[in-house]
This record gives C-alpha cells, sequence and structure tokens, in this order.
C-alpha cells in the first residue's frame, strides 16, 4: 500500500496508546480512594499527590497523540 | 508572551506598592498565599539551600501560567504550544541544573550517574541507562508542557467544528461539550505549570543533594 494509507492506518494505531493512560488514572483513583478510606485525615496530604500524578500519567497518552500528530502531517 | 509578562509584573507591583502591611489587603494576602505555596514545593524538594531559588521558581510558575492561560483568550495565541518554546524553556532549565551542581561539587559531579548502595559489578550497566534517564528530562519536560496545550487546543478546534457543522438540533451536544473543554482546558494550563515547577525544583534538589 502507499504511504499515505500507511500513514493513517498508523495514526489510528496509535489510539491503543490511550489504553495505558486511562488504565493508570484508574489504578491511581481506586489507590486514591482506598488511602482516603483508610485514614480519612490523610486526605489533603494525598490529594496533591493525586493531582500530580494524573498530570504525569496523562502526559504518556499525549505523547501518543503527539505521535499521531508526526505521522498524521508528513 | 510579553503581555503574559506585563500581567504578572504588574500584579507583584501594585501589591507591593502600596506598603506592605502586617494585616494583609486582599491581593496582598493572595500573593502571599501563593508565595508560600511555592515556598512549600521548595522546601520539600530542594531542602535547606530552597531560598536562593525562590524569585526564579515564583516568576517560572507565573510566567508559564499566565502563557498557558493567555492561549483561551479568543484570537490570543499560545506560545507555549509551539515546541520550540517549551524546549527552550526546558534546555534551560538543564543547563542551570547542570551549572549548579558542577558549581557546586566540581568533577566528582559524574558520580550523579551512579545510585547508591549498587554492588560494583552492576555499575558499568548502570551508568549507561542513568545517563540516558538524565538527558530525557529536558525532552520530557518539554513534551509534557508542549504536548498537553496542543492537545488541548486541537480538541477544542474539532469538537467546536463538530458543533458548527451539525444541524440545528443536535447543536447543543457538542457545543456543551465545548464549554466543558474550556473549563478543563483552564485547569490543565494551571496544573501543567505546577508540575513544570514542581519538576524543575526536583531535579534542582537532586542536582544539590546528588541522591
Amino acid at each position: 500500500m502507499d504511504v499515505g494509507a500507511a500513514a493513517l492506518l498508523a495514526v489510528g494505531i496509535t489510539a491503543f496508546g490511550f489504553l495505558g493512560a486511562s488504565l493508570g488514572m484508574g489504578i491511581l483513583f481506586g489507590k486514591m480512594i482506598e488511602t482516603v478510606g483508610r485514614n480519612p485525615n490523610s486526605e489533603p496530604k494525598v490529594f496533591k499527590f493525586l493531582i500530580i500524578g494524573l498530570a504525569l500519567v496523562e502526559q504518556f497518552g499525549i505523547f501518543s497523540l503527539v505521535l499521531a500528530l508526526l505521522l498524521l502531517f508528513r | 508572551m510579553w503581555a503574559a509578562l506585563a500581567v504578572a509584573f504588574i500584579l507583584f507591583m501594585i501589591a507591593v506598592k502600596s506598603k506592605l502591611s502586617l494585616a494583609p489587603g486582599k491581593l496582598q494576602s493572595i500573593l502571599e498565599l501563593y508565595l508560600q505555596m511555592i515556598k512549600d514545593i521548595a522546601d520539600d524538594n530542594i531542602g535547606e539551600e530552597g531560598d536562593k531559588y525562590l524569585p526564579f521558581i515564583a516568576s517560572l510558575f507565573l510566567f508559564i501560567f499566565f502563557c498557558n492561560l493567555a492561549g483561551l483568550v479568543p484570537g490570543s495565541y499560545t506560545i507555549t504550544s509551539q515546541l520550540v518554546v517549551t524546549g527552550t524553556f526546558a534546555v534551560s532549565i538543564f543547563i542551570m541544573t547542570l551549572i549548579i551542581g558542577i558549581s557546586k561539587h566540581g568533577g566528582h559531579f559524574i558520580s550523579i550517574l551512579v545510585p547508591p548502595g549498587v554492588p560494583k559489578v552492576m555499575v558499568p550497566f548502570l551508568v549507561p541507562i542513568e545517563l540516558l534517564s538524565q538527558l530525557s528530562r529536558p525532552l520530557t519536560l518539554a513534551l509534557r508542557l508542549f504536548g498537553n496545550m496542543t492537545a488541548g487546543h486541537i480538541l477544542l478546534g474539532v469538537i467546536f467544528g463538530m458543533a458548527m457543522t451539525a444541524p440545528m438540533v443536535v447543536n447543543v451536544l457538542p457545543f456543551g461539550f465545548t464549554v466543558l473543554l474550556y473549563g478543563m482546558e483552564v485547569f490543565v494550563s494551571a496544573i501543567q505549570a505546577y508540575i513544570f515547577t514542581l519538576l524543575t525544583c526536583v531535579y534542582i534538589g537532586d542536582v544539590i543533594k546528588l541522591h
């Protein structure tokens, strides 16, 4: 197949990158809820780590978007 | 970009010009809250030498935050959505950490590549991996900010384009989603500025303490 079609196919495949990102966010939230359930006083401290963790995990989903854009516009 | 700098600068100047009183007014207490947050980040990560870097960290956070926010004003342009700009930030911070490390530890700085408590046999294997991880720091820093800003804007553009081309009846759904995405963009721009500043402090602390 020609390069254009292969590039579009590859862009579609990069959509799998979100799998890891969403799994990571789900695990993080689950752990956060469990921690707050065990020890409700620790909520402000753990919340800060939750936000940091979310941003860092979501980053990998966004890397896959950047890769898709790179493939699309070459 | 100069507008973002001007906003941050003018905010501080107004607060300081009206003499700093012990019982602060509204604007001053907001800025004190902000400086307390920056001091917490710096103290947690850099340790006791954090005070030297406070002005830099504070201005870095405000600069990135206002630059990100400025892209949301209709018709304006986000400079942090260009890889060149975020790359410049990241590379200059990396060079700054190198200079701090070398000026503080001298030639012993190379030992940052060897994590503590490792048996001597494993060291030749670990050094390339550590080198790679250290070199990938500016890269991920730049890509993180760039990717978040660009992805947000593209998403907004696509969803709003869908809202414009859909017939009148179904129009509400993509439009409402656009409004929600807009709110999330404000949130994400704040968080990305915070993460950038936090990681800068972590890298500076890492270089000063040498594990």
